[in-house]
């Protein structure tokens, strides 16, 4: 069953290149910076973390890859094409699951398929998306009878529908409780080397990009400018006491400057 | 081991008393119903009236008849052991408080005539509209609601494609917004008088009437629901990618319509009142004229059956709006039950 959706993956993700990026916003007349001469580079596969203060433009900088803003200043490429809007092979996995509250939990799957006319013809990867994240025997219910971390996995299963080549997280676990995060970065993690697309997550929970990312990117705050890019060399799956994760830990802690009660 | 023995000596304090075998108790309101209803039948039948009324037996043996039906339903559930459906057992005061209210106004009617007549009609006197005059107040319902079907279906028509028309395009928006602000507020049966001399028929004017009390609430409600929509929803759609048709008709409309559906039950209650209106002044047929006609032969007895049936009309309407809803709206939670 899993090996189906994964073979019809394309064998890899997409290239990201945030080329020399700014971005300010139009406040009441004012504008605020938020994003400061970004440059980045995702190769094909990574999973990369985003990693900042709350408010710095991280989310900003991850919605101009999906295309849903433009940047003012600079361009975003993705596979060596310039972005300019919204694209299947980018989905989103947003904080909140954004079920539509209408639609069973099928339908919410199926929601990308029938956006673009193919629904009749590959239906079948609906069942198999549901099957993925292990809630086929919720297909008829409705969003509101779910817990949180079965309508993020709803979530999950709509995005991963679509094939993405380049899956772009959202803080997608920020408010789960504690020990389905754990749980759903674990399935994160084995479901993204299972089948190949690349990754780009925004969090702000330091211990969740270690034990997730290939690279972790340390941002500002507004406007942001990239601080550090810190790869993390250890195979999958991690442990989360290793002492090598608490070392890296303290080093970004540090960055951010919260290291004072280290 | 503890806990056994403190529910064994909780048990012998309190001494429940042991459960009947049978699942239901005995319908005592049932039986008193049933009893009142014969109460009514007996005064109804039993005294004399003060005047000629044509009715008079035909209303004691129904309530007779009332009586007799619950009797058999209280009473014959012990004997002949079904149930009675539980919709029935939850009326049973309902039924019980109408046998008394009736026998009430029988008696302040025509049995003693307390009320000054001819403005308080009594109930065989109503009863007498309904088996005599059926066919003309028959034929009054059909025409309201021919006269409001088609009317409220233009009006919400336009309401609703008028409401997402504004609240996705901002160039409608701008030319349609100051226009409706200062339309709709205003009462559709102010227009009465121009809608009858500009309109070539007196139908076509009350239906243009009606179809503008419906628009304006269904096109402020759509408008809203649609403008109210989290944007979180298109930024999903869009990044899937959704067309622009895709976003008005299967995001937008979808998380307006529990906003459009106060529109609809909004604008069905200002219907009712420019329907009754729009017949008192010029329509020929309908509920309203015929209220209108009774009151000029000075008919009292038919002008509260015309009223009884419109109240009747217009909740089966209302009854008929939600349980659309209802199928429509599933997945909400948390609904009022009409």
């Amino acid at each position: 069953m899993v090996s189906n959706i994964v073979a019809q993956q394309t064998a890899v993700g997409a290239s990201v290149d945030v080329n020399d990026v700014s971005h300010r916003f139009d406040l009441d007349g004012k504008t605020l910076p938020v994003l400061n001469r970004v440059s980045l580079r995702i190769e094909p596969g990574e999973l990369v973390s985003l990693l900042g203060p709350s408010g710095c433009g991280k989310s900003t900088l991850l919605r101009m890859v999906a295309g849903l803003e433009t940047p003012t200043v600079g361009t975003i490429q993705a596979d060596g094409a310039r972005i300019t809007g919204p694209d299947p092979s980018r989905v989103v996995m947003f904080q909140d699951p954004t079920l539509y509250p209408w639609r069973t939990v099928k339908a919410n799957v199926s929601l990308g398929l029938e956006a673009r006319g193919l629904l009749r013809r590959q239906g079948h990867r609906v069942d198999e998306a549901l099957r993925l994240v292990g809630l086929s025997q919720f297909a008829t219910a409705y969003p509101h009878q779910l817990s949180g971390g079965m309508a993020q996995r709803v979530s999950l299963a709509r995005a991963l529908v679509n094939d993405p080549k380049l899956l772009l997280l959202d803080e997608p676990l920020g408010k789960l409780d504690s020990m389905t995060r754990i749980t759903m970065q674990q399935e994160l993690v084995s479901l993204w080397q299972r089948t190949g697309f690349t990754a780009l997550l925004v969090t702000h929970d330091v211990e969740e990009a270690l034990f997730m990312s290939n690279r972790v990117i340390v941002l500002s705050d507004r406007p942001a400018a990239i601080k550090a890019d810190i790869p993390i060399d250890l195979p999958f799956p991690r442990h989360r006491g290793d002492p090598r994760l608490a070392d890296l830990r303290r080093r970004i802690l540090g960055l951010l400057g919260l290291d004072a009660d280290w | 081991m503890s806990s056994a023995s403190l529910t064994h000596a909780e048990g012998s304090l309190v001494d429940f008393p042991p459960v009947p075998e049978s699942r239901t108790r005995f319908w005592f309101v049932g039986l008193a119903a049933a009893a009142a209803w014969f109460a009514a039948a007996m005064v109804i039948g039993g005294l004399p009236d003060i005047d000629d009324f044509e009715r008079t037996d035909l209303l004691a043996r129904i309530a007779a008849g009332l009586a007799g039906l619950l009797l058999v339903f209280s009473v014959g559930e012990r004997v002949v052991r079904f149930t009675i459906p539980a919709r029935l057992r939850r009326t049973g005061p309902w039924l019980l408080l109408l046998a008394v209210a009736l026998t009430a106004w029988e008696l302040v009617t025509a049995k003693f005539a307390i009320l000054p007549r001819p403005f308080f009609a009594s109930p065989q006197a109503l009863l007498e509209v309904f088996t005599d005059d059926y066919p003309r107040l028959g034929d009054s319902v059909w025409n309201s609601v021919r006269l409001l079907a088609g009317g409220y279906v233009i009006g919400a028509a336009a309401g609703f494609a008028l409401g997402v028309a504004i609240g996705w395009s901002r160039a409608i928006g701008y030319w349609a917004h100051p226009v409706l602000r200062l339309i709709g507020p205003l009462p559709a049966t102010a227009w009465l008088p121009i809608a009858f001399f500009a309109f070539p028929s007196s139908h076509s004017a009350s239906t243009f009437l009606i179809a503008l009390a419906t628009g304006f609430p269904v096109t402020v409600l759509t408008w809203s629901g649609v403008a109210g929509v989290n944007k979180a929803f298109y930024d999903v759609a869009r990044t899937m990618g959704a067309s622009q048709r895709f976003l008005v008709l299967k995001v937008a409309i979808p998380a307006a319509m529990p906003s459009v559906f106060v529109g609809l039950f909004m604008g069905l209650g200002a219907s009712f009142s420019v329907l009754v209106v729009a017949e008192m002044m010029g329509v020929k047929s309908g509920l309203g004229w015929y209220l209108q006609w009774a009151q000029g032969w000075a008919a009292y007895a038919n002008m509260y059956a015309a009223l009884l049936v419109m109240a009747l009309m217009c909740t089966g309407l209302i009854t008929l709006l939600f349980r659309l809803r209802d199928r429509l709206l599933a997945w909400q939670k948390g609904l009022v039950q009409w």
